[in-house]
């Protein structure tokens, strides 16, 4: 599913150039759900946004869902994000204005769906998460896990192939982010779904098939 | 149908979050109400000068000036011209066979305004018998006509309303003689700001042989051309033959394009204020959805509709306040009447125009500045880099 080679990438901060990943190598099989850790500034959310197609790499060749991303133009990766990715975020990013089934409803609508049908989709997708009751409901009248399963009913309403998930329980307490995880390996293990997410919560990296550790912009663990 | 799509709903969604940005919002929209009310309210008095001089005349009508002369008061016309002129070809006659022509004085007279009680120049036309069969459009609106041979006045309905003292029944002292007020009339047009009296009693008082010009009707508008040649050409005569709707748009001209560059360079300025002030609201409104367009993007949304709607949110913005400030233009100014010097070194009193032609130029300059003012805030939300703003707080 996700084949990374010698991946560098450089940000410039004024003159100075700052290489963040050091030539990656990495492959993850269809069907893995897998944990990128390692401690801050380790370059886990760079790498992550190199595989959701965010960023493009310095160098290196990164594959995903069997597309070269590094030679694809920004509007190219724009669809093909839309196509393939389903992004779940530490903040939810949810839309204030839209009821819950309107937010999940977003990534069809750059599909060619009549609104009846976006509109089932969007509420399997919110039945899946177990909101379905909450489908009217606003963000701000939502918990904070209300939101991230909420979220994670966006990231998969497409039903892309692998989903990308940046801290999803990072804003959230203890027992909240457990259902969050609970859910997350449900949907790999019972729908089949590849997960990368990126987590400094070794509990929660407990909920991932494997561990992959980062450190200063290294690979220097990826085991199980 | 997707891109559509997306563009329906992040108008949808930007329009969705104008409450929670109210008050930056009303920048813009203050902003251009001003700008457009400004300019609006200029170019309606310009408009409304121009409209009232425009309609001064008719297509059969000819005004026969001293050659030369570009206005009557520069002009002179002996008695003995005038009979010349009245037997001119192609000129219109009355039921009884005489010449609908009249030989008119000017006489500029200080009389305050009612609004500031400070003293404007207003034109006494003195006018010859047949003044009601050249001019039909003329109505008496109280009182009477006055009576050729005395000193008795018509006072115009624009310089009634303008100028104190112009009732009906007052005196005025005119060269230490006095004349009664003995009614009121309409015209429609410049002559409205005029107080009429019979020429012959006018050069009595003021001690004249000569008049200022000669109006006359024609049979057919196309017979100006003959009288023209016939006048132009009789060496009795040294006069210049004009359309009268020639007379007074040309008249008009120097006063309207001098308001009409006022009205421009105003609204330039303020055009220029009121752009940036929605460029910087547009920024302030791009800033405050930063990590939801990012997030938009990131699932896939094109940076074509992202900047659409930027920019379409920016013009309904500026679409509103131009319809606010045009609103307000409407009405406050439309048909206010004011007086200002125009031909003859005299009061012209004409009213404001707001027009629909007038309110769709204003618009579309408010539509412009909302174009400029969305264009740069709405590139910066699709280029701005995702892995940022995804994370911005």
């Amino acid at each position: 599913m996700v084949r990374l080679a010698g991946v560098k990438k450089n940000y410039q901060r004024g003159r100075q150039t700052v290489e963040v990943l050091h030539g990656i190598d990495l492959d993850i099989a269809s069907g893995e759900f897998v944990a990128l850790m390692g401690p801050s500034g380790s370059g886990k959310t760079t790498l992550l946004n190199l595989i959701g197609g965010l960023d493009t790499p310095t160098a290196g060749t990164i594959e995903v869902a069997g597309r070269r991303l590094e030679r694809l133009t920004s509007a190219a990766l724009a669809g093909w994000r839309a196509a393939n990715i389903g992004f779940v975020f530490q903040f939810y990013n949810l839309l204030p204005v839209l009821p819950a089934w309107r937010n999940v409803e977003l990534p069809l609508l750059l599909t060619s769906l009549s609104a009846a049908t976006r509109r089932r989709n969007a509420l399997i997708a919110l039945e899946l998460v177990g909101l379905a009751a909450r489908a009217e409901h606003r963000p701000r009248e939502l918990s904070g896990g209300e939101e991230q399963r909420v979220a994670i009913a966006r990231a998969l309403v497409s039903d892309p192939k692998l989903l990308v998930c940046d801290e999803p329980t990072g804003d959230l307490d203890r027992h909240t982010a457990e259902e969050v995880l609970g859910l997350l390996q449900t949907l790999n293990r019972e729908h089949g779904k590849t997960i990368v997410m990126v987590t400094h919560d070794p509990k929660a990296a407990d909920y991932a098939g494997r561990r992959v550790m980062l450190d200063k912009g290294t690979l220097v663990a990826a085991g199980a | 149908m997707p891109a559509l799509n997306q563009l329906v709903s992040l108008c949808w969604l930007g329009l969705g979050t104008l409450g929670s940005r109210l008050a930056s919002a009303l920048v813009i929209v203050v902003g251009i109400a001003g700008v457009v009310g400004v300019l609006v309210a200029l170019l309606a008095m310009g408009a409304g000068f121009e409209a009232t001089l425009v309609a001064t005349g008719a297509p059969d009508q000819a005004i026969v000036l001293r050659g030369g002369a570009n206005a009557e008061l520069s002009s002179s016309i002996d008695r003995q011209d005038v009979t010349v002129i009245s037997a001119g070809p192609g000129i219109a006659r009355d039921e009884r066979g005489r010449p609908i022509v009249s030989a008119e004085v000017v006489v500029v007279v200080n009389i305050p305004k009612k609004a500031t009680g400070t003293d404007a120049n207003v034109e006494i036309r003195g006018v010859g018998p047949e003044v009601y069969a050249l001019r039909p459009n003329v109505r008496i609106t109280s009182g009477r006509a006055f009576t050729p041979g005395r000193h008795e006045l018509l006072v115009g309905r624009g310089a009634a309303g303008q100028f104190a003292g112009l009732a009906t029944g007052a005196t005025l002292t005119l060269n230490q003689e006095p004349w009664t007020v003995v009614g009121t009339f309409e015209s429609g047009d410049a002559h409205e700001s005029e107080i009429w009296a019979d020429a012959e009693a006018l050069q009595s008082t003021y001690r004249r042989n000569a008049f200022q010009s000669v109006t006359v009707r024609l049979e057919r508008p196309e017979l100006i051309t003959p009288l023209e040649a016939a006048l132009t050409t009789d060496p009795r005569l040294h006069v210049d033959v004009t359309p009268t709707l020639e007379y007074y748009a040309t008249q008009s001209e120097r006063l309207r394009k001098l308001i009409d560059f006022l009205a421009t360079t105003v609204a330039v300025i303020m055009a220029i204020g009121a752009t940036f002030g929605a460029l910087n609201t547009m920024y302030a409104a791009v800033a405050a959805r930063a990590r939801e367009v990012a997030m938009l993007r990131a699932i896939g949304f094109a940076s074509g509709p992202i900047v659409v709607s930027v920019m379409l949110e920016a013009m309904l913005l500026a679409l509103l306040g131009g319809a606010i400030g045009a609103g307000l233009a409407w009405a406050i100014f439309d048909r206010y009447t004011v007086s200002t010097l125009g031909a003859n070194f005299s009061q012209v009193v004409f009213a404001f125009q707001v027009s629909p032609g007038l309110v769709a130029r204003a618009l579309g300059l408010a539509l412009l500045i909302g174009l400029a003012g969305g264009l740069l805030p709405a590139l910066r939300a699709a280029r701005a880099p995702l892995t940022d703003a995804l994370r911005a707080s």
